[in-house]
């Protein structure tokens, strides 16, 4: 297992909810809990993963992620199990759809 | 023996390939569900941390109360995708807090999805202690006059100690899909070789373990369609008509008596097509093709 830490800056999120899930621990696929955080502007992503050595690929996809969405003042939690960039990408939307309610 | 293909598009949502938070969401009255120890408020096993394992925040299982055609249930939802549902220390503490509540609560019902290959074997005597003290629970809250029904309709079947457990619940109900034995399949071919059983075989698998077999050597209540709904309209019909008293020792006795007289009747029988053969099926051969309805008809013209 890997654990990894980002932060990036993002325009701020309007929760609808106070905490949001997707996703499933399974193979090749994650769960995501999206959580209020302490910063108004950036948000925050802990990462657990099975597979190790792609650090980098999660920042990019995470990156990209927080520059696309308004998701600040968030405290973002995964569970990894091997999922590929597309499904992290779509499963973070999902997860920020349904924690400010856009999506449910 | 065919029945005629429905001319009408029904929408089915599937109960096996559902996540447990969406069959929570489809089985239950909508919107009643309410979680004990949300994601959010709860901890990833630390023994698979230990292990350096990725968790899950529910550790593999969902509890809390909802209502069910307008009864009020608690619920318990093992999610399959998760380990293959397997019992870890928190989930297993998490099933038996449930149903302590539920011996003090007395709701109409629990509705245990049970989703599991048994034990956690990651987690060793933890798992092993979580699922004996589940088993006990289930009894105790049978005993306070509260139904435990289970729904097996999952990927992962209900084997190893939860098909103990799923057996220990009141009543259950099942799809052609799901599965309900002890060993599991690769368990017994890796235990007594492939020449005792072929867990490869799928066929062989549900006709072995499947909700139809087990349906017609009544070990299920109902069977149901693999689809969330049905699975919901066939807890409701249950509870609805539920009276049983508590079991007293003599229908216990007769239930001991009568599964030792199956035992010897179906020994030797190595296929699930010998033992309905045995039921007085006259076309076993015919039973893995027939539709759910068909079958529950073909049931009721058995010989007792």
């Amino acid at each position: 297992m890997e654990k990894l830490e980002f932060r990036f800056p993002a325009q701020p999120a309007t929760p609808a909810a106070g905490a949001a899930l997707c996703g499933v621990v399974g193979s090749g696929n994650l769960e995501i809990l999206i959580r209020p955080g302490d910063e108004a502007d950036a948000c925050v992503v802990s990462v657990k993963t099975s597979a190790r050595g792609f650090g980098r690929i999660w920042e990019a996809v995470i990156a990209e992620f927080a520059a696309r969405h308004a998701a600040g003042g968030t405290r973002i939690a995964i569970n990894d199990m091997g999922a590929t960039p597309a499904v992290v990408s779509l499963r973070l939307g999902q997860a920020l759809g349904e924690y400010t309610g856009g999506v449910q | 023996m065919n029945a005629p293909v429905a001319n009408k598009l029904v929408l089915r949502r599937s109960y096996f390939e559902a996540s447990a938070r969406a069959r929570v969401a489809a089985v239950l009255d909508a919107g009643s569900f309410r979680e004990f120890l949300p994601p959010e408020a709860s901890e990833p096993s630390p023994h698979l941390a230990v292990l350096d394992i990725p968790g899950a925040f529910d550790d593999g299982v969902i509890v809390g109360a909802a209502s069910l055609g307008g009864r009020p249930v608690l619920v318990i939802a093992q999610e399959g995708q998760f380990m293959g549902g397997a019992v870890g220390e928190i989930h297993g503490a998490k099933i038996v807090g449930l149903l302590r509540r539920a011996v003090q609560d007395k709701p109409a019902a629990v509705i245990f999805m049970a989703d599991s290959g048994g034990v956690r074997l990651h987690e060793a005597n933890a798992g092993l202690i979580a699922i004996s003290e589940v088993m006990r629970a289930v009894l105790d809250t049978r005993a306070a006059g509260v139904p435990v029904i289970a729904l097996v309709g999952g990927s992962c079947g209900a084997f190893g100690g939860m098909g103990i457990v799923s057996r220990l619940c009141s009543a259950i109900v099942m799809s052609e899909e799901g599965r309900l034995a002890l060993s599991g399949p690769e368990v017994i071919e890796t235990v007594a070789g492939v020449e005792e059983f072929d867990s490869k075989d799928r066929a062989l698998v549900w006709r072995v373990t499947g909700g139809k077999h087990r349906y017609l050597t009544g070990d299920c209540a109902e069977l149901v369609e693999d689809d969330a709904a049905s699975f919901r309209d066939g807890a409701i019909a249950l509870l609805s008509g539920w009276q049983k008293p508590m079991p007293a020792s003599s229908t216990l006795r007769a239930e001991q008596a009568r599964l030792t007289e199956r035992r010897q009747r179906f020994a030797g029988l190595r296929d699930g097509l010998d033992v309905w053969q045995a039921l007085g099926v006259a076309e076993p051969r015919q039973i893995p093709l027939m539709d759910r309805d068909s079958l529950v008809a073909l049931k009721k013209g058995l010989p007792a």
